[in-house]
């Protein structure tokens, strides 16, 4: 913990959006200078899972460096990950990446609650999760996972979110560290990356 | 006095205790898996068993056989389909088939294939490249149940429906109802496809090489590895195929990373078709 600040000293952070989400990330992602040293890694629900292009439509908004999570790699620090349409993702305790092809949680595959509830057996309380926008239920157990951790929780503020629902839904299961406006949560990450690193 | 307990958390060292346990009694191994899915699964088997603790689990399944055969359902994975990326079985069609055409007889090994429908799709593609006749196919999995399945090769209706787009997508040159018949919403597949299909029980975690072959198919099983356990099946496709032999993979799986990265090149990266090299 920082005695000036109260925040924790965190070595990663992951993020979960839905409907809305695309414009919620760049809001959030695109102010971050390059040199960023923590890695972030994303769940984003799509449409069609089988065919994006994340990781390319972002680079070229993002100053870190944008790659889609590959099965057994390590977590890189200073890295952006997205998960890949049609696997989970999922950290491993040796801080790498898994895929897996398990059903669909909530309609989606890749699931934010996975991503979270296995990054929070990888990381315990250095991990920050902050989860957005979305018209679905996903994330909000995989949120709870990380606070019971010890790590620490940021929800979007339902007032401002584009759909509201997987914010309200995450804030009915538990009473997060943050509930922030995006701009909020831009600086707070900023923040975290700046004690840690 | 106090004493600060700060080894590993309950649960983590009860599940390496179940899985180690399987082991001993059962000999599947999942010690190499990777971690966060099968933690997942096991939780889930908690609930299906009504078991509050991964202890009670495995005293349960311990002692009682026909426990452990439900376990291994909910341990392995049997989500699959027909033709899952159309693009991989089109690429296999227009790039693999005439090289395997050279061959006087051929054989694959499909390993893995759960609940059969990657043997059928194999088959499938074969038959109308007119190469099913001369083939031999070992279709092997750790799970006697989905083996069972796949050679009663009867699949819902609903779910072939979906395939039938695969099919088409993939090069498919029939009617794909051509090849199975429907009745009370389920599609029985044509049982001259299996002819040459032998279904048999092997582990890519414990058992070794059967046979020489010509090409691999192993999709979506290795992502379930860890980097040890991938390294091993790995090794073992390598020993089965002949020089110059076919592995081809799920979408997210790669030699590249493994240690056998220099023995394979790409032949349709993208569709992560490889030859030994």
């Amino acid at each position: 913990m920082n005695s000036e600040t109260g925040l924790p000293s965190i070595e990663a952070i992951v993020i979960g959006a839905s409907a809305g989400g695309v414009e919620a990330l760049l809001t959030i992602l695109a102010p971050l200078r390059e040199g960023f040293g923590l890695p972030i890694i994303v769940v984003l629900h799509l449409p069609d899972e089988r065919r994006s292009h994340l990781a390319e439509v972002f680079a070229r908004r993002v100053s870190l460096p944008v790659l889609e999570a590959h099965d057994k790699t390590p977590v890189e620090p200073g890295t952006l990950y997205f998960a890949a349409p049609g696997y989970h993702l999922s950290v491993e305790k040796d801080r790498s990446f898994s895929l897996s092809l398990e059903d669909r949680v909530h309609y989606s595959r890749p699931a934010i609650d996975f991503l979270f509830d296995s990054a929070a057996d990888a990381y315990g309380s250095s991990l920050a999760a902050v989860l957005l926008t979305g018209a679905n239920r996903d994330g909000a157990h995989g949120l709870a996972q990380v606070k019971h951790r010890g790590g620490l929780t940021i929800i979007q503020d339902p007032d401002e979110a584009q759909v509201a629902t997987m914010p309200l839904a995450a804030l009915d299961f538990h009473q997060p560290d943050h509930i922030l406006p995006i701009h909020g949560i831009g600086r707070l990450l900023v923040e975290l990356e700046r004690i840690a690193c | 006095m106090e004493r600060n307990y700060s080894g590993e958390r309950n649960s983590e060292i009860e599940l390496r205790l179940l899985i180690e346990a399987i082991y001993l009694k059962y000999s599947y191994d999942f010690r190499d898996y990777s971690g966060a899915s099968i933690k997942r699964r096991v939780s889930h088997a908690l609930s299906q068993f009504e078991c509050n603790t991964i202890s009670a689990l495995q005293e349960k399944v311990l002692h009682d056989p026909t426990a452990f055969m439900q376990l291994l359902q909910l341990l392995t994975i049997p989500v699959s389909e027909m033709f899952r990326d159309p693009s991989h079985f089109l690429a296999i069609r227009r790039e693999v088939v005439p090289l395997l055409k050279t061959y006087p007889s051929i054989k694959i090994w499909i390993a893995g294939c759960s609940t059969g429908e990657e043997v059928y799709s194999m088959a499938i593609l074969l038959r109308e490249e007119g190469l099913l006749d001369r083939t031999i196919i070992y279709a092997t999995d750790i799970n006697p149940r989905s083996l069972d399945k796949a050679k009663q090769g009867i699949f819902s209706m609903e779910n072939v429906r979906a395939y039938t787009s695969n099919y088409q997508q993939a090069g498919g040159q029939r009617s794909f109802a051509d090849y199975y018949t429907a009745a009370y919403g389920y599609a029985i597949f044509d049982k001259s496809l299996c002819e040459n299909v032998t279904f048999a029980d092997h582990s890519l975690a414990t058992d070794s090489v059967f046979s020489e072959t010509q090409l691999i198919s192993c999709r979506n099983v290795l992502i379930y590895f860890n980097k040890k356990l991938q390294d091993r099946a790995f090794g073992l496709f390598h020993e089965s195929l002949c020089h110059r032999g076919f592995l081809v993979l799920g979408s997210k799986e790669t030699p590249d990373f493994s240690a056998f990265g220099n023995q394979f090149e790409p032949l349709v990266k993208q569709e992560r078709i490889y030859r030994k090299s």
